[in-house]
Formats: C-alpha cells, structure tokens, sequence
C-alpha cells in the first residue's frame, strides 16, 4: 500500500525508520479506512427515512394525507390502541426488569462455587431470538402446557388457566409480560454487572474502615458509582422495548397490537406501504428522542472511556 | 461482603439464603428451555393427558414434520444470510474498527459517538421503505437484500467489538513488524490479524446470531425464500402446539451452541456493544 517509514538510521546497531512526510493516503488513512462502513449506514439509514416519507405523505406523486387520515380514522386502523399497548407493555416490563437485575447483579457480584455456570445460564435467553422465546413460553402456558399441568398436579387450580385468546387478552397481555422479563431482563443485568464489578473493592474496604454498615456503603458507595451503568441499560432496554414484535406476535397477534406488529400486518397482509412508512416513522421518532438523551447523557463518559 | 466478625449462624444462613436465591434464578431461566426441548419430542398422548407433566414417550415426529413443511430450506436460507452479513459486515467494519483503535485523528470522537449513536437507531424500520428500492434493484424476496439490511443492523456492533479487540493487541508490536521492514499492510496482515482472531472469530459469531435471530426485516423483505425466524412467524403460527415446540427447538438450537463454544468472548461482547 504506502511506505510510512522511508529513511533509516543506525542507533546502537538496531536501524530505526525515520518517519518521511505523509502521503495524501497516508494523511487521511483511518478516514479512508472508516469511509465505506460510514457510507453503507448513512445510506441505509438515510435512504429509507426519506423513502418512508415520501411513502408516507404522497400518493400517485403528489402530496397527500390520506395515509395519515387513514392511520388516524379508519376503524381498521388500531394506531391508538397499538401506541397505548406498547406504552404500556414499556411502562410495566422495564422497571420490573431493572428491579430484578439489579438484584441479580449484587447477586452475583459476591463470589460463589460455580457462579460462572449460574453466569452463563442467567445470559442464555439473551443468545434467542424472540419468536423463539414467544414460542417457548406458549409450551410453558398453554392450556395442556407445563404451568397448566404442575398447578392442577399440584392442586393450586382444578380448571386450567387460559393465557391464549382474543377473550383472555388480559391473560396474553400478561403472558408478553412474563415472557419479555424472562427473555430481556439478561441484557439489563450484563450491563449493570459490568458496571458493578468495575467499582474498586477499596472504595468500599476504605468505607468498611471507617464504619459504614452494608447499607450505608450500598447507599453512598455502591448505587452512586453504579448509576451511569444503571442508566445506559434503562435507556438501552428502552430503546428496544419500543420495538418489541416477535414475543407479542407469537403470543398475541394482533389480539393485542402494538407499534412494529401494526407495521407488519398494514406492510405484509394488507400492502398499505404508506401507512406501514408512518409506523415506522413513529417507532424511529421515540427512538431517536431516546437515543438522543441517551448520548447527551452519556457523552462525557464515553470520550473517557477512550474504548 | 460478609461481615467479618458475625458468628458461624449467621454467616451460615447467608449462605444458604445466597444458594437458594441463585438456585431460583438459574430455574426460573432453564426451566422453560428444558420443558420447551421436551414438549418438542413428546409424544402427543403424553402431551394431552392431564396427569403426565414431563413427557415419558419421546417421537421425532413433530421436528420432522416442521422439516417437511419447510423448515429445512429456511435454515439453509438463514445461515446463507448470516454468512453474508458476516461477510458484507467485516469486509466493511473491520477497516473502520482498525482505524479507531490504531489512529489519533480530528473528529475520532465525534465519528466514534456517531456510530454509537446508529446502534441505537431502531433498524426495523428501514425494512418497510426498502421493499420499494428493493423492487426496483431486482433485489426483492432475495436473500442478498436481507443480508444487505442485516449488514446495516450489525455494523456499528461490528466496529465496536473490533475496535475494542484491536485496542487490545499492543500497538508495539506492529511497530516492531515496521522497523523489520513490514509495510502497514504487511504488519496487519501479518502480527495484528493472527493475534485478533480468536476475538475476532468471537465476533463472527456474535454477528451469526444477531442474523440468526431477527425476523422483521426477514419478514417484511422475503415472501418465498423465509429465513427460519420469518419461515416460523408466517407459517407455523397457525399450526398445531407440537410444530411450534419443534419450531423453538430448532430455532435455538444452533444460537446454544454456538454460544457454549464462545461463551467467556460472549458475555464480554455483551458488555462492549451494549455500555
């Protein structure tokens, strides 16, 4: 490719290359090096934002909102029911989430025979894809499934619980939410177990010395220097919660929609690419408005990071 | 952080409580993969009867069955795209991932913070207004154009987790390699490449199951030539309990093995990509 050494002298018999002046491909090398992926995302993110657009507020070529009206009005449309769904199903899973992986993540932070294997099983839902983990947890609640059978074995109920069903849509609604805290309450607690091994043990020897009883050093050690992992994986979990699809689709279909499910059905069952461009603008709008907290908050520490 | 001067009782019972708390978490996850993989070979009259909660007669019948309908093909589809993505995505993120870990340069954070910032751009969304340019580039229902979209999805993983590997290997002994008479090229190809492979065979991995797993643009961008994860959403949704137990078997079957092999790269992949 380039030369970036081309002169060499001799110091204590070893030649040491001299640096010569930097070519133009030399100069702008790691840009160069950089240009293609950078290009390749900006086109596939670019492009298809303005194509969903123009999908979205014209027809035959010229301006128009009937996509939206429809989106608004039709009483096929189930845009409020799918934005309040998927609302709701943010609001409930996340802070039940980051509940049980923070206790997981103090869990597991003290050391224990055979926590590295109880490690690598805690993660494992996070390696699946969603259908897969919808589709597991209809074996796990089905009327003939796992849970129906154990509670009548043992007693608990004589009728089996019905999860499945446009009339059981509470059940179901509660059967997306055992499965999404099942399936991604592991991503939360990597990144917060991560944050929590990071934390120097002196810190909290230095604060043992001093007299500060477990909940004091949890309370002014622990929780201060844990709270930027804490947030990264709030915003992170977040983020993709706005997205979820597969677990409600394999659960629920359309029994209860949400925001990506409302897409698909209006892209794939019913070719209304405008109004499938509008869901896809709205999901990208919640994102970007997220991620953009996300980097304001989190700017300073990732430049210190240097990684 | 057990108390150092608390009698023999208690640190006992700390113990137990520790052990029995670790139990329930590791149950409350295996569980549901252990039942899943049984119910997928049970055999249906244990399947129906109220008293038989654990399958006792097994049958290959239901996972030969969802081969039959299509399955086969769909992973073959699927491990096409994901090796395509693995492909398109290195021959791109890598270069890009040398060059933040090896160069100081204006606006490498600026650049840095912006690819961080498209990881978190949600790509499903792209699927809807690709299946447009797709028809127009002949692109349509074909298994490059879902590569394409994947490739988009994990690039910025890409770059970071490569990043993060060529950060980790001295800068030293590349400039070794350059005072021997190596050219750039030379010492990449020749003292970097070697000693990052196993992270980056890591990341391949890692970037095989993101493929593996996503079913949206799958979904939106196929409608003969499914991945599994799309073949699965379309198609075994109205069939019997017994094809969707099959159907969750094969699904995680090759992301679970794959990670028992990369297992210790795993979980610190997980903690790059997603601080």
């Amino acid at each position: 490719m380039c030369k970036l050494f081309s002169k060499y002298i001799l110091i204590r018999g070893v030649f040491i290359a001299m640096p010569s002046h930097p070519s133009f491909v030399e100069k702008y090398l790691p840009y160069i090096l950089i240009a293609p992926a950078l290009g390749y995302m900006l086109f596939f993110i670019g492009y298809p934002l303005i194509q969903a657009i123009y999908l979205a507020f014209t027809k035959n070529g010229a301006l128009s909102l009937e996509n939206l009206d429809y989106l608004l009005h039709s009483p096929f449309s189930k845009f409020y029911e799918a934005l309040t769904n998927t609302f709701l199903l943010v609001i409930v899973i996340i802070p039940i989430q980051v509940a049980i992986a923070l206790g997981l993540a103090m869990l597991f932070n003290i050391k224990f025979k055979g926590r590295n294997v109880a490690l690598y099983s805690i993660i494992l839902p996070l390696t699946i894809s969603d259908v897969a983990a919808g589709l597991i947890w209809y074996t796990m609640l089905s009327t003939n499934g796992f849970f129906n059978k154990l509670f009548i074995n043992l007693g608990i109920t004589s009728e089996p619980i019905y999860f499945f069903g446009y009339q059981f849509r509470q059940m179901e609604f509660l059967a997306i939410v055992i499965t999404e805290i099942w399936r991604a309450t592991a991503i939360v607690f990597v990144i917060v177990f991560a944050g929590l091994q990071m934390i120097s043990q002196e810190h909290i020897e230095a604060a043992e010395v001093f007299g500060a009883n477990v909940w004091q050093r949890l309370r002014y050690i622990v929780f201060p220097m844990l709270l930027p992992s804490l947030q990264a994986a709030l915003i992170i979990r977040t983020l993709f919660a706005f997205q979820i699809f597969g677990v409600v689709w394999t659960l629920a279909g359309r029994d209860i929609p949400i925001l990506a499910g409302e897409a698909y059905y209006e892209q794939v069952e019913l070719k209304h690419q405008g109004v499938a461009a509008i869901y896809a603008l709205v999901i990208a709008g919640i994102s970007v408005a997220i991620g953009y907290l996300y980097i304001k908050l989190f700017k300073a520490k990732y430049l210190e990071a240097g990684t | 952080m057990v108390e150092k001067d608390t009698s023999m009782v208690k640190y006992y019972l700390f113990k137990i409580i520790i052990a029995g708390l670790v139990i329930i978490a590791v149950l409350w996850v295996i569980t549901p993969f252990i039942i899943s993989i049984l119910y997928a070979f049970s055999d249906p009259t244990d399947y129906y009867s109220k008293e038989i909660i654990i399958p006792l007669h097994y049958t290959y019948e239901h996972v030969r069955k969802l081969v039959a309908l299509g399955a086969g093909t769909a992973i073959i589809n699927s491990v096409i795209v994901a090796l395509m993505t693995i492909a398109l995505s290195f021959a791109l993120g890598l270069p890009a991932g040398y060059a933040f870990a090896r160069f100081v340069f204006p606006g490498k954070d600026s650049l840095k913070l912006f690819i961080i910032g498209l990881r978190m751009f949600p790509i499903i969304v792209i699927a809807v207004p690709l299946v447009s340019l797709y028809i127009r580039l002949g692109l349509s229902d074909s298994l490059l154009g879902v590569a394409l979209a994947h490739t988009a999805m994990a690039l910025p993983f890409v770059i970071i987790i490569t990043s993060s590997i060529f950060a980790g290997i001295p800068k030293e002994l590349e400039e070794a390699g350059l005072i021997f008479g190596l050219d750039r090229t030379g010492a990449f190809l020749r003292i970097t490449m070697p000693l990052a492979l196993p992270g980056l065979a890591a990341a391949a991995i890692f970037t095989f199951i993101m493929s593996w797993n996503e079913v949206f643009i799958a979904a939106v961008l196929t409608l003969t030539n499914r991945t599994l994860p799309a073949f699965i959403l379309t198609s075994a949704m109205a069939a019997t309990d017994f094809i969707k137990f099959a159907a969750s078997f094969i699904m995680i079957l090759p992301a679970m093995i794959f990670v028992f092999i990369a297992r210790r790269y795993l979980i610190a992949m997980w903690g790059i990509t997603l601080r």
